[in-house]
């Protein structure tokens, strides 16, 4: 008798596994998606919000039937110095109403309904299972090892996630990450009322904020904050560059608690209870990081593949891994009229992704990551920016200076010269 | 809001903790030629201490998965990681 073998084995249930799994069980195929948590979503988070145009590709109006939290209408970043704090805001109130922009998100919940519409299109889930390493036969990789089991299947789809293992395993990345190329996020979902949650944020009805932090949060390292607002909570967090951390002396947990009392957190989630701590790498080097991404037999996804776009006031990841899952289903399904599941013949997962948004944004942002690193981003601007705009504001009966003597009187009282300025002008309006 | 330590904080977290296997084992001999200890800093749960004979102490409960200290080690070697065993670990309920 022939062993069982499945079409497809996806390894790791979040967004970009699931979506593969469910557009290849729509297809007919014997899927097997496989999740190391309890439940899907269970070893999941990130910092708060979905960008809804991917998923609204493969579910349309899936914010119908979706555990969305609030669509998001109203964008801001903030720049903190002290104590000053300058904020640039936008609300656009067609971002809230169909197709919805973005919706800040709960992971445990939102990926264990789209796991859940895998497994409605026929796929099977298989939750609390370590995959330990990939099964190869005649030099391909033929299927997956979970403790004694062997499972059989024609391709194996790695979407488990920015520690990529499998990856690893298949030689498509040859060790972890670099310290530069990752992120630390920590977060902390903090509980409040709904009506609390909107006032705060003069959000009307289940309108949401988003909002972004530079500077004093991170103490000037590389890095940033972030807020969401969720129905009756907020995301609120800290992502640091993973090898700043050590340099500087600084805990991420302690950082953050420092970050709650600042006055311009503290009075949003005063009388909130924090319900969960947790943490989580964020790939941030693009394309510099990305493994090989697809071998004989098998295909790289999402974070694993380094699929993260910080552009310092957009960051995206959750709609590259659904549209990355969506175009590894693709290549598997184009693969499979050959029966032929080699590198060569994968390897059109390439050019799916080119046709998608996932290679063409990661490409034409590609100086984002370098221009990022850049250490005035995170202290000297913050404060030059707060500093100025506040100055702008200020009336206490000093002689009159107009807004050019004042931006070129801050200009040189800030230590930044005119040569960075103009530099650091350019590059960031090439590259973001 | 009162600040909270980090044992107040991974004590608000569900945990499924594997009792009969460690997923990150430390090679505290390689640790020992470590000058740095970037782990001691770089782990979100703090679950890296630096003990007063300069030996690193490491608990693998409470461990958020994420992976940094596998990333920032300096040393080949010093630190094995893997995932728990399935099932086994953190457990968000929000995400």
């Amino acid at each position: 008798m022939e062993e069982e073998k499945f079409g497809a084995i996806i390894v790791g249930a979040g967004p970009a596994g699931s979506t593969a799994a469910y557009l290849l069980a729509k297809e007919g195929l014997e899927v097997l998606l496989i999740e190391k948590g309890a439940a899907p979503g269970g070893k999941n988070m990130f910092g708060g919000r979905m960008y809804s145009h991917a998923l609204n590709q493969i579910i349309p109006d899936f914010w119908d039937q979706a555990p969305v939290q609030r669509a998001v209408s109203k964008e801001t970043v903030t720049f903190l110095a002290g104590d000053q704090a300058v904020s640039l805001n936008c609300q656009d109130l067609s971002w809230v109403s169909p197709p919805y922009h973005s919706f800040t998100l709960l992971r445990a919940e939102f990926d264990a309904w789209l796991a859940a519409k895998a497994e409605e299109a026929g796929a099977m889930l298989a939750c609390g299972i370590r995959v330990d390493d990939l099964l190869i036969k005649g030099g391909k990789v033929a299927g997956i090892i979970a403790g004694e089991d062997e499972m059989l299947a024609d391709v194996v789809i790695a979407a488990d996630g920015v520690n990529s293992i499998i990856a690893q395993k298949a030689g498509l990345r040859k060790k972890a990450p670099e310290p530069h190329q990752v992120g630390t996020g920590a977060k902390q979902v903090i509980k409040l009322s709904a009506e609390a949650v909107s006032q705060r944020f003069g959000l009307s009805g289940n309108n949401g904020a988003a909002q972004l932090f530079v500077g004093d949060c991170t103490k000037g390292m590389q890095g940033g904050g972030f807020l969401y607002t969720n129905k009756d909570s907020i995301s609120l967090g800290l992502i640091v560059g993973a090898g700043q951390l050590q340099k500087n002396k600084y805990r991420i947990s302690d950082l953050l608690e420092e970050f709650k009392e600042s006055p311009h957190i503290a009075p949003l989630i005063d009388g909130g209870e924090v319900v969960e701590y947790s943490a989580h790498l964020v790939p941030e080097a693009g394309l510099s990081m990305m493994p090989q991404l697809y071998s004989d037999g098998i295909l790289v996804t999402g974070d694993a593949a380094g699929f993260v776009l910080n552009l310092g006031y957009v960051v995206r990841g959750m709609d590259f891994a659904i549209a990355s899952g969506a175009a590894a289903a693709k290549a598997v399904i184009a693969a499979r009229a050959f029966n032929d599941f080699s590198k060569q013949k994968l390897s059109i997962y390439q050019q799916f992704l080119k046709e998608s948004f996932v290679l063409r944004d990661l490409e034409a942002y590609r100086g984002a990551p370098h221009f990022l690193e850049i250490q005035r981003m995170f202290k000297a601007y913050p404060q030059f920016a707060a500093g100025l705009v506040s100055k702008m504001f200020t009336v206490d009966g000093s002689p009159p200076e107009h807004l050019m003597g004042k931006a070129l009187s801050h200009i040189k009282k800030s230590g930044i010269g005119w040569a960075q300025l103009a530099g650091d002008g350019w590059k960031g309006a090439r590259n973001l | 809001m009162k600040k909270l330590s980090i044992e107040q904080l991974l004590g608000i977290d569900k945990f499924a903790v594997d009792d009969e296997e460690a997923h990150i084992v430390l090679n505290k001999e390689i640790c020992a030629t470590c000058p740095d200890k970037p782990c001691t800093f770089a782990c979100p749960a703090c679950l890296y201490t630096l003990k007063e004979d300069g030996e690193i102490g490491f608990d693998y409960a409470g461990c958020l998965e994420c992976g940094t200290c596998r990333v920032i080690c300096p040393k080949d070697g010093a630190i094995t990681w893997q995932y728990p065993r399935g099932g086994f670990g953190i457990n968000f309920r929000y995400g």
